[in-house]
């Protein structure tokens, strides 16, 4: 017999909590579903766009009744829940229908607040919260004319935005003078007033509405000043409330909400809340991620893992109006201990605030340009100290150099067939479509669904604009801690932790440990798993090929067609005659179709057979070439300019500082790829300071620089420190390699993850603390006594992996 | 009754691993699951052709190497959202031998 799990209320949290359930328990329960409205569960934050006219009530269903059929859910739509007989543990609908509960889940919603003002429950004033109140707003657009909406919030400015679009004369009353107060402040609140007047809309700030008049239907309203205007249709949009009265009647604690611990339980531990009607620590939310943070929780409890717990929100705001940038997040009015960065551009229509307190970001609110919006989000939610880059922090993070969405940095002023993902031919619309009709809420949901940004990233910034101005900002941002992947909870400091601290030496002891939710995994979490058991564990542990990306378990890089290519090292970018007539003469023995100078100074054969590689690698082998691991999460190339072994203007021996380096530190197995470049003099043209460790020389010694990257985000490296020796730079060179080993997660550039640690932490533990980088380097050259075994050789003459280069069989026709 | 031809060992192909028949109708993909069940796929991504043998087997599933595309083993089928079918051919085990069908 399964347990009996009923929900009360088909909204997005209670079924979000059900979705989330399904997904990790999905036998574990029987399920029952009572709504009061006549419909499946649809995603209410869209009702803006339904009133607007840019979607329709299909669009923005998430769940239709054919879904709850799929999964054996029993829906009662329509129907009131009007007691909770808790002692029988059974639940009642005003029409008699009874349904028995071994756990409940109470997701009921709010009530909009209704001012109490007469005339309230005059025929024509309604609130905006569901399809029936979207619906009377359409129908008066069609006869009526004067328009008031009382409450110039969020919600408020998308009914009034709407409503002119259907066409009719709109006045919003605000009771202060800023638009948003709770969101925007003084300056933006009146950007956005402007924006709103130029669209047509009119406003009374600083307005109280004393009474609305009229006999049956609603004529006007009067305000406390003694004004008093034509209205046809009054719509409140003040506030919303928990709708707390079904618990409240069965004697469950309530404050202003339901209130809820750590696990979403309410005061009797058969029923559980989630959403509007709750009260967590003291708070109550009305905006959509952090209802999704309580429906994760709250599966993670009914199915019976009892490891999650919800701590609170931090929110960020969008306003759903087309065409109208704003973003605002956190305390964005500060104190006397904050301090204020501030741009302002009026002619262009910009403004942003951020608002800092002992250097971390406390609020920020933006108007104009917001593509920065998730990042300061983010900075916000994690505490992220900002001294390091605090002098670049207002230009945002997607700044000069990103490539692939073709310069766009506003996606609201892009058209629906502009692209965004230039890796992947997304446009605007195909994104704006699919967040709509296949009910998506996260970066990650967008991504599987559309692939926008699923490849080299650069656009994310957009599709987090696109998503959060489609959802109303409010999207599920992802957190600090992000889980490995689907198979678990843990992040990868957590799983690396565990390893460190059990001494955990292969894959199958760290699923076992750690509770992964399948045996094997899958292509997300076993690489990075190997990659970290290896990296810990060098002397103990035995690489796993069937967990590796295949260029990584042949040794060469995989191409479109099936085929592959081959880069032999070349050291320092030195080659020689016998070298080049090796590799001529392969090119030619094995009629490889392309040969290739690439871009770190070697030379690459592509399109070579899979079973043509161990006998290529041979010959390679022979005339003294190995493996430039051109394929790997390792190091690649070290790119060196002539220096002063042939320059007039070189200070020092660039080439054999670079041949050096490489000879030290190939074969080394990194969370992403390493590039290192040597450059003999400040002119630099070896582009040193685009690598993840770039050495530029000067005079009086070497400059070491470090986190460069000229991919799809170009960042320039920092200046670590100046060094006078050779020694010194092969130190400090290893040193900070190891710490990029130990630290970064799997599949994070250098670039990224001194961004996410700071350069100040990298400064700390390897310029000012000898003994650190000593050890450092250290443990990275007792590691390298492990991997410096050419993975051609292996192949090419020692027997290893033969199978993965001959068919098993071949069957004749 | 599809006819089946003997192709190899089991102990021919690593667990969690694949490897490829040759065959006039194309290449085909046999993988073997950690369980020791072999499954076989035509070894061509319906997405754009990656050669599925070369992928990350896990659990009855592999990931093309290509796009990360996620198929089920035993029925050819994409992980949602994702939609596509690769082709599946009947593939047995019998002690230790794979035999194998051609009729999809």
């Amino acid at each position: 017999m399964r347990e009996k799990l009923v929900l009360v209320g088909n909204g997005m949290a209670g079924m979000r909590t059900i979705e989330e359930l399904l997904e990790i328990a999905p036998d574990q329960y029987d399920i029952t579903v009572f709504g009061a409205e006549p419909y499946g569960n649809y995603n209410r934050i869209l009702l803006s766009p339904v009133l607007a006219g840019e979607k329709t009530i299909n669009d923005i269903m998430l769940n239709d009744e054919q879904w709850y059929k799929e999964k054996n859910i029993t829906l009662h739509k329509g129907r009131w829940i009007t007691e909770i007989d808790r002692k029988n543990k059974i639940v009642k609908t005003a029409d008699g229908l009874e349904a028995a509960y071994d756990r409940l889940l109470l997701g009921t919603g709010s009530n909009p607040f209704i001012i109490p003002v007469p005339g309230s429950d005059l025929t024509g004033v309604i609130s905006f919260r569901d399809i029936a109140d979207v619906d009377a707003m359409l129908d008066a657009s069609t006869s009526k004319k004067h328009a008031v909406v009382i409450g110039g919030g969020l919600l408020g400015l998308e009914a009034a935005n709407g409503l002119k679009l259907q066409g009719m004369s709109v006045t919003v009353v605000h009771i202060t003078k800023t638009l948003m107060e709770r969101q925007l402040d003084k300056t933006a609140g009146k950007m956005l007033q402007q924006s709103l007047e130029a669209r047509g809309l009119h406003f009374l700030m600083a307005h109280e509405t004393e009474a609305i008049i009229g006999e049956d239907r609603v004529k006007a309203v009067r305000f406390k000043n003694g004004l008093e205007i034509a209205a046809d249709l009054v719509v409140m949009a003040v506030g919303i409330r928990p709708n707390i009265d079904l618990a409240k009647s069965a004697g469950i604690y309530c404050e202003r909400g339901v209130v809820v611990n750590d696990t979403m339980q309410t005061y009797d531990p058969s029923i559980y809340a989630v959403g509007e009607c709750v009260q967590h620590r003291g708070q109550a939310y009305g905006l959509v991620a952090p209802l999704f943070e309580q429906a994760k929780v709250c599966a993670n409890h009914l199915a019976k893992y009892g490891i999650a717990r919800y701590e609170g929100s931090v929110t960020s705001t969008k306003l759903k109006v087309t065409g109208i940038d704003l973003f605002s997040a956190g305390d964005f009015l500060g104190d006397d201990d904050c301090e204020e960065i501030i741009l302002q551009d009026p002619a262009s229509g910009v403004y942003k605030k951020l608002v800092l307190k002992n250097n971390k970001i406390k609020g920020a609110v933006m108007y104009g340009d917001t593509i920065d919006g998730a990042w300061y989000f983010q900075l916000l939610r994690d505490g992220t100290d900002v001294s390091d880059f605090r002098q670049s922090l207002m230009y945002g993070k997607s700044h000069l150099g990103d490539s692939g969405h073709g310069g766009q940095d506003a996606a609201a002023a892009m058209s629906d067939d502009m692209e965004v993902c230039g890796c992947n031919g997304v446009c605007k619309g195909d994104i704006v479509k699919a967040i709509s009709s296949k009910g998506l809420f996260t970066l990650d949901d967008v991504r599987s669904h559309t692939k926008a940004s699923n490849s080299c990233g650069s656009c994310t910034g957009l599709v987090e604009q696109i998503l959060a101005s489609t959802l109303g900002g409010d999207y599920s941002a992802a957190t600090k801690a992000k889980p490995v992947c689907k198979c678990t909870d843990h992040s990868h400091e957590e799983v690396r932790q565990v390893i460190r601290e059990n001494k955990l030496i292969t894959i199958p002891s760290v699923f076992q440990f750690m509770e992964w939710r399948n045996k094997d995994g899958c292509h997300v979490c076993r690489p990075a798993v190997n990659y970290y058991l290896l990296s810990s564990w060098p002397a103990e542990c035995t690489d796993d090929y069937q967990s590796r990306f295949i260029n990584e378990r042949v040794h060469a890089n995989i191409q479109k067609d099936g085929t592959y290519s081959v880069v032999p090292r070349m050291w320092g970018g030195i080659t020689n005659p016998t070298e080049l007539r090796a590799i001529a003469d392969v090119a030619e023995k094995f009629s490889v179709p392309t040969v290739k100078v690439t871009g770190g100074q070697r030379i690459d054969l592509l399109g070579v057979k899979k079973e043509d590689l161990p006998a290529m690698w041979k010959d390679l082998n022979a005339a003294g070439m190995v493996s430039g691991h051109a394929y790997g999460k390792s190091l690649r190339t070290v790119k060196t300019c002539v220096g002063k072994e042939h320059c007039r203007f070189g200070t020092q021996f660039s080439i054999s500082m670079g041949a050096h380096l490489e000879k030290m530190t190939w074969g080394s197995w990194m969370p992403h790829k390493f590039k290192m470049a040597v450059s003999g003099c400040p002119r630099n043209c070896a582009e040193a300071t685009i690598k993840d460790f770039g050495i530029v020389a000067v005079e009086s010694g070497w400059e070491l620089h470090v986190g460069g990257n000229g991919g799809v985000k170009v960042r320039a490296t920092d200046l670590l420190c100046k060094v006078k020796t050779d020694e010194e730079v092969e130190e400090y060179c290893y040193a900070f390699i190891q710490l990029y080993r130990e630290q970064a997660h799997y599949l994070e550039r250098t670039a990224p993850w001194i961004e996410r640690v700071g350069l100040s932490y990298v400064t700390k533990t390897i310029v000012d603390d000898e003994q650190q980088r000593k050890a450092l380097a250290q443990r990275f050259l007792e590691s390298q006594t492990y991997v410096q075994n050419d993975p051609w050789r292996e192949r090419a003459s020692e027997g290893v992996h033969e199978h993965e280069f001959k068919p098993l069989a071949v069957i004749a026709g | 009754m599809p006819k089946f031809i003997e192709v190899g060992l089991l102990e021919d192909i690593p667990q969690l691993g694949s490897r490829v028949i040759e065959t006039d109708q194309g290449r085909i993909a046999i993988f073997r699951t950690s369980d020791d069940e072999v499954f076989a796929l035509a070894d061509a991504c319906p997405h754009k052709g990656g050669p599925l043998s070369q992928g990350i087997v896990h659990g009855k599933r592999v990931t093309c190497p290509m796009h990360n595309w996620v198929f089920e083993l035993q029925s050819g089928e994409a992980v949602a959202p994702d939609e596509a079918c690769a082709a599946r051919y009947p593939v047995q085990l019998e002690s230790g031998k794979i035999y194998l069908s051609l009729e999809k």
